[in-house]
């Protein structure tokens, strides 16, 4: 087959094409050029898109003797990427911008240039498998990366190899260095891609500008602070509060809620962040459709844990109750829904709670 | 394999390398004052009379440089600041729109970070300068012009500036002019002195010498500011210790590029007109860019509505086709072009074009090879679509 292997100059992607190029198949790298302004050499936790990294990515495609190209999706990126992740965050959610970027980005406009030129898939670096065709969770449990797949259509998924889901972080570092990879002992990527000091609010307090407001106790009311922008906030997130009076408690205060219309901040004690019903809202099937009530495990967040639960699908909308409450659940994060290993779907979190506290 | 990119760089010519391999073996710095430094000292003169002598130039006025980036830098940073350092006022740099990266950020930067004030000369759609407007440039305010800076021939379009008419007006205010003569020697008539230009950059590398040898052309009354300190080798103007083997691959292959000049000229034309042609006959809405009289006979550029040029050279590299799209950047990121927005051309347009330049290696197979690929390969890259471009 003629294959796009996307190489973001980490050792996962030069692995996998080095893969493909293995199984006999007529492979070219491509690295994407995602940011409008790419600084020279990589700083602070970035991992791709500096001109240092396309190097390596070409450094990787010359040992595999394979075409390399560089193609420029910034714009698209900027749009379907970047402007989502700052309009999720005004709106009191939280993105996660891997995974849209896999939706919109990589397996979207990347995947439809590469079929319309006559490619047959696009492989990836990520730690996923595809199991007779159905997405997989990847050996390598700390490493797997099907939640930030888990957005992906059987159409997409069809035209997508993840050749590195059988084997361990470990065992790929190993293998390129094996290979002559000069990037077998690059560090991995963390944190966000295009906020390069890995300053999350200072980039959204840019972009949506600073506008005090009130952090509030759930329980008593009181004021306990300010904030420079309730955007800034997480559900979930106790550090950085900026909480000048101790809560009446005494308690360490987490975020609950965040309500961008009244630039409001709620914190409450730790236990009021339990929830066990998860709403969620333009399912995703990565088999087939589902429509029946249904038993699986779900994951609310990236490297999040798994819980057992019963799912109801109703129409665009998908309710999960979950056997055991989790904490600091996030409207904007994904819902994906698991049977064992398997991804069965995912969908977009709009609300969750206690159901004893709502049915109290 | 089908090489259609001589103006990024050619095959370094046969005589080339012999001269060159002969050269490199021997010991001797041009600067030394023994017998082995004379000898090496005597091939550098050579070459400078032999260079000097196809070129138009006294053998005083070459400045051997290692390149057609550093001769630019060195024009048009060095004149600006010693014009500038003589009269304050003077302060003004007056540039085509269409310069090659070399001379276009070295304005930027003195614009930047020393004071520099820019005035872009605009070009037509076919990527002329008009000396009319070169004139009025200078008119507005005589005294404070620095220099001019226009490049003989485009690099990415192959248009051909009126270098003559525009040094002769430059020349009226008393004003120097510079112009990048990279894409131009060997490839056309270029006399360093009947074209009244004050100094001409030059490079091996574009006519069948060796990279990394360049000069630059200075005439001796022109004040310039070193770039580089030291040993002052080139007349103080330029330091560092002569490239003995490069100097005598530039010489030696700019001697054999003049000389067989009207013959290349002949031949690379034809080969362009059956291209086009060609092209033509397959895509019927093709562009070709750049003037139709005034340009250079290897240099055809091609744009293909609909089309990305990143796709289109993609998909004809797998085919064994090797062109451009005619824009480069450190990252091998596209960017759209200068050169046709200046033209004119919206971002569309500027991004999907091709260029093809053929060289003195160039055959008729070449040429027949892209014109079979062409229309696949832009069936293709239509659906492929412009991914990059919105709006």
């Amino acid at each position: 087959m003629r294959i796009l292997a996307a190489m973001s100059g980490g050792v996962d992607s030069a692995v996998a094409a080095a893969r493909a190029v293995d199984a006999g198949h007529d492979v070219t790298g491509v690295h994407l050029a995602l940011s409008q302004t790419p600084d020279a050499l990589r700083s602070g936790s970035r991992g791709c898109c500096t001109i240092e990294d396309s190097n390596d990515a070409r450094r990787a495609a010359d040992v595999l003797g394979i075409p390399f190209y560089i193609w420029d999706l910034a714009d698209r990126f900027a749009e379907d990427v970047v402007e989502d992740f700052v309009a999720e965050y005004a709106a009191g959610r939280t993105p996660n911008p891997c995974l849209r970027c896999n939706e919109k980005i990589k397996f979207a406009a990347v995947l439809d240039r590469a079929i319309a030129l006559g490619f047959d898939a696009v492989v990836t670096g990520h730690h996923a498998r595809l199991v007779d065709g159905q997405l997989s969770r990847s050996v390598d449990s700390g490493k797997d990366q099907s939640y930030v797949l888990a957005v992906l259509t059987p159409e997409q998924l069809s035209h997508a190899m993840f050749p590195l889901g059988d084997s361990t972080k470990a065992e790929v570092r190993a293998e390129a260095a094996a290979r002559g990879l000069a990037v077998a002992d690059k560090p991995d990527s963390h944190d966000i891609c295009f906020i390069s000091d890995g300053d999350t609010r200072g980039f959204l307090s840019r972009r949506l500008g600073a506008e005090p407001g009130a952090i509030v106790d759930a329980e008593s009311g009181a004021v306990l602070g300010e904030h420079e922008g309730s955007f800034g906030f997480t559900v979930g997130q106790r550090r950085g509060l900026n909480i000048t009076r101790p809560a009446p408690d005494g308690e360490p205060r987490y975020v609950l809620k965040i309500e961008p219309v009244a630039n409001k901040v709620v914190v409450g004690p730790a236990h009021l962040l339990d929830v066990d019903e998860v709403h969620a809202m333009r399912p995703v099937w990565t088999t087939q459709r589902r429509e029946a009530d249904f038993d699986c495990s779900v994951q609310l967040r990236a490297h999040g844990m798994v819980s057992p639960a019963q799912v109801q699908v109703e129409g665009e909308t998908v309710v999960a109750r979950l056997s055991t409450p989790q904490r600091g659940i996030a409207a904007g994060q994904a819902l994906v829904m698991y049977d064992g290993d398997r991804v069965i779907g995912s969908a977009t979190i709009t609300a969750a709670h206690l159901h004893s506290a709502v049915s109290a | 394999m089908h090489y259609l990119d001589h103006a990024a760089t050619t095959p370094v010519l046969p005589e080339v390398v012999t001269a060159v391999a002969e050269t490199l073996g021997a010991v001797g710095n041009p600067s030394s004052l023994h017998g082995s430094g004379r000898r090496a000292r005597r091939i550098i003169e050579e070459s400078r009379e032999q260079l000097a002598a196809t070129v138009g130039a006294r053998p005083s006025e070459v400045i051997f440089t290692a390149g057609g980036t550093e001769s630019d830098n060195l024009a048009v940073k060095g004149i600006y600041w010693a014009r500038n350092q003589a009269d304050p006022r003077r302060r003004r740099i007056i540039a085509s729109a269409i310069e090659h990266h070399a001379v276009l950020d070295a304005v930027q930067w003195l614009a930047e970070y020393q004071g520099a004030e820019i005035v872009w000369l605009p070009v037509d759609k076919f990527g002329r300068v008009a000396p009319s407007a070169l004139r009025a440039a200078l008119a507005e305010a005589p005294d404070t012009a620095a220099l001019v800076t226009v490049m003989w021939a485009n690099n990415e379009v192959g248009t051909i500036e009126p270098i003559a008419e525009l040094a002769a007006v430059a020349r009226e205010f008393g004003v120097p002019l510079h112009t990048d003569a990279v894409q131009a020697v060997g490839a056309v008539p270029v006399d360093f002195a009947a074209s009244g230009v004050d100094a001409l950059t030059l490079t091996g590398h574009k006519l069948g010498g060796p990279y990394g040898a360049g000069a630059l052309l200075l005439r001796r009354e022109v004040d310039c500011v070193p770039l580089l300190h030291g040993g002052g080798q080139e007349r103080d103007v330029r330091s560092g210790t002569l490239d003995v083997a490069g100097i005598v691959g530039l010489a030696t292959a700019t001697r054999l590029a003049v000389e067989h000049q009207p013959d290349y000229a002949a031949r690379t034309d034809a080969l362009r007109a059956r291209l086009v042609d060609g092209i033509r006959t397959e895509v019927c809405d093709v562009v070709v860019n750049g003037h139709s009289d005034h340009r250079l006979p290897g240099i055809a550029h091609v744009t293909f509505p609909g089309c990305e040029g990143d796709s289109l050279l993609m998909l004809l590299d797998a085919r064994g086709i090797e062109c451009a799209t005619g824009s480069a950047c450190a990252a091998g990121l596209a960017q759209p072009s200068h050169v046709l927005l200046a033209m004119g051309a919206g971002k569309a347009m500027a991004r999907g074009s091709l260029r093809f330049s053929l060289g003195r290696s160039s055959t008729e197979a070449d040429v027949d090879a892209v014109v079979e690929a062409i229309a696949p390969a832009v069936e293709r890259a239509r659906k492929a679509g412009l991914t990059s471009v919105r709006g």
